[in-house]
């Protein structure tokens, strides 16, 4: 019943080895012998055991002493210290080393199957914690950082080298870049991700409202505070503070933030109870800050308390190669959530989004990639299913300057094709006489 | 053909034997004989313990001539232990052809309770037929009815019944198919 539990019994008693052996084989464990430390660690290093019975005292090498050596290069492996001597000294020394209990010879059965049986029962805690653990870390770095530009290459190395650090990050870029996904990054591969990382639009929040949520406050503090509530900053202890928009925040909340950063100390609003916090700091502008110092807006020591490490994110347009990538990516997700088999993107529809400039960026890629997934249809998502078809100059790529003339054409034959080419309606909308309008589809030669 | 022995040790009031063999023949379907034949186990006793070896035992019951495929048990009224446990109620040969199991601990007056001869003939049987199951291959079961359901205490041994469960029965009856 426990085939996949295998325990090694180390004793240099021949009939001790055999009984447990025995013993053991009847409830079905893998189960080895070993007949003292030498041959212990030779068979420790062929297989890999879950459950070691160390003898404590054999010629040699002691239980103890095979202990410690274990645990330098194993330390999942559960042992439990026999010995026929029981002293209290050697039992606290052997669970200070890290055993796992502490049995005296010769065991009751009722004992040693409850001891097996509960080792049995932490091993398979551990391994399901291991399990979750993995399943946590998939959910929550489930949003990968999509792009093989090398820009987005350099700032996933920065990631890579700033997270395990406790450091302050400020994310600088502009609206739409991804800079929470990149916070999010940070937190997911430092220490702190089995913890929450709590984010904060400081910009969002008016300046005594920014004070409670960050700082919380106390039953009573002010007009509507009928409970006590704990602030971001408590609740992101021993995790991540994602402060957004951070250039937003007042003079005095500046004040008020870098008093914290200083000292890890706070007390909630209305409260004189000080309160510590274990929390790594990423901050997030599109802020020029360095301006924003200049001109008395931010202060210079908040400025340097906050910029240890800068990440700057470049704009879509900067990094047009990873359009592709992007699209392809929010075109599984939302063709996943809509349930909608669209599986493709139109070469034509495509080059739309690659000649597109992208002003909202990331996120204005993927609110039109969702809204091209409602109306399109399976299989292929076509250049007429894409938002910004019909507003040429904003899918105008800047690298290729045109003509006053050529936007002139374009605006023409689209309000033509908006009104059926009607053209009272067509010169109503241009705000030109009919007249005119027939000089200018003679000039430009449009057809319907 | 092939069958199952049980040798009395030190086991003088044999009359829940007839019983036993019935109850073992039933369950492996398999001939069972009451083997009449001396055999000394105070090579197995620590002085010490008061106790008697039944590791030892298992390897000296070795000696006692029987077939090729054949089983045996040996069934007394001594206290047995194994090096390590301070008492154990039998032992076998994990897919071997020895067992042994003692009736000292299944005895209701070892409790300071009344003697109870028929709550100890079936303790008797359910113990026989689990050691003889290991003497199969057969493991420990998980299921708590089952015969082969692992017991450190005698209310465990009540809890269960002298049968194999469907899985385990399974397990022995391709056992037991041995060449006649």
């Amino acid at each position: 019943m426990n085939q996949t539990v295998s325990i090694l019994i180390v004793d240099d008693e021949e009939s001790v080895r055999h009984s447990l052996y025995n013993w053991f084989r009847e409830d079905g464990y893998v189960v080895g012998v070993a007949k003292d430390a030498y041959d212990a660690l030779e068979q420790m290093e062929k297989t890999k055991w879950d459950i070691l019975l160390l003898d404590i005292r054999m010629p040699g090498m002691d239980g103890l002493e095979l202990q410690r050596r274990i645990r330098q290069v194993n330390t999942d492996v559960i042992i439990i210290i026999m010995t026929a001597y029981a002293s209290v000294d050697t039992a606290v020394q052997s669970l200070k080393e890290g055993a796992y209990d502490y049995v005296v010879k010769p065991f009751n059965p009722d004992n040693l199957s409850h001891l097996i049986r509960n080792a049995t029962e932490q091993l398979s805690l551990k391994s399901e914690n291991t399990q979750l653990r993995n399943n946590i870390r998939q959910i929550s770095c489930g949003d990968e950082i999509v792009g093989q530009s090398p820009q987005m290459r350099r700032i996933m190395e920065l990631v890579q080298t700033v997270a395990p650090s406790d450091s302050t990050v400020v994310i600088r870029g502009e609206s739409g870049t991804g800079k929470e996904m990149i916070a999010r990054a940070i937190h997911c591969h430092s220490p702190r991700r089995y913890f929450p990382i709590v984010p904060v639009n400081c910009g969002a929040l008016p300046e005594t409202l920014l004070e409670s949520e960050l700082f919380g406050h106390e039953k009573g503090a002010f007009t509507g505070a009928q409970t006590r509530r704990k602030g971001r900053f408590e609740m992101a202890d021993r995790g991540t503070l994602f402060l957004d928009e951070i250039g937003n925040i007042s003079p005095k909340m500046q004040m008020e933030l870098l008093r914290v950063l200083e000292s890890k100390q706070f007390s909630r609003v209305g409260g004189n109870q000080t309160i510590q916090v274990d929390v790594r700091i990423i901050c997030a502008t599109n802020k020029n800050l360095e301006k924003a110092v200049e001109d008395g807006e931010f202060r210079e020591d908040l400025y340097y308390r906050i910029n240890v490490f800068t990440i700057i994110l470049p704009p879509l347009r900067e990094r047009k190669s990873d359009i592709p990538l992007l699209a392809q990516h929010f075109l599984r997700k939302y063709a996943s959530s809509m349930n909608k088999s669209i599986t493709e993107i139109a070469p034509e529809a495509m080059n739309l989004l690659v000649q597109h400039q992208w002003p909202g960026n990331i996120r204005e890629l993927e609110n039109a990639i969702e809204r091209a997934m409602v109306v399109g249809k399976p299989p292929t998502l076509k250049a007429e299913d894409l938002p910004f078809q019909l507003t040429a100059q904003s899918g105008t790529d800047e690298s290729q300057p045109i003509t006053l003339e050529e936007i002139e054409k374009k605006h023409i034959a689209q309000i033509l094709k908006k009104t059926n080419w009607n053209i009272s309606r067509a010169a109503e909308l241009l705000k030109i006489d009919r007249v005119t309008l027939y000089n200018k589809i003679k000039k430009f030669q449009l057809r319907k | 053909m092939a069958k199952v022995h049980i040798l009395p040790i030190e086991y003088p009031d044999k009359s829940n034997l007839p019983e036993l063999a019935n109850a073992v023949a039933n369950e492996f379907r398999w001939p069972v004989v009451v083997d009449e034949q001396p055999f000394d186990m105070q090579f197995a006793l620590d002085e010490r313990r008061k106790q008697y070896n039944s590791s030892q035992i298992l390897v000296a019951l070795h000696s006692v001539p029987i077939g090729t495929d054949d089983k045996i048990i040996a069934v007394t009224t001594y206290d047995l232990f194994i090096p390590i446990l301070t008492f154990v109620f039998g032992e076998a040969q994990l897919d071997g052809p020895t067992a042994v199991v003692s009736i000292f601990r299944l005895r209701q007056e070892f409790y300071g309770l009344p003697l109870d001869n028929t709550l100890l003939e079936k303790r008797l049987i359910k113990e026989t037929i689990h050691e003889l199951g290991h003497t199969f291959g057969l493991h420990h079961c998980s299921n708590y009815t089952c015969v082969l359901n692992a017991s450190t205490y005698v209310e465990e041994i009540d809890l269960k019944s002298q049968h194999f469960c469907d899985r385990c029965r399974q397990e022995i009856e391709l056992k037991t198919r041995v060449p006649l």
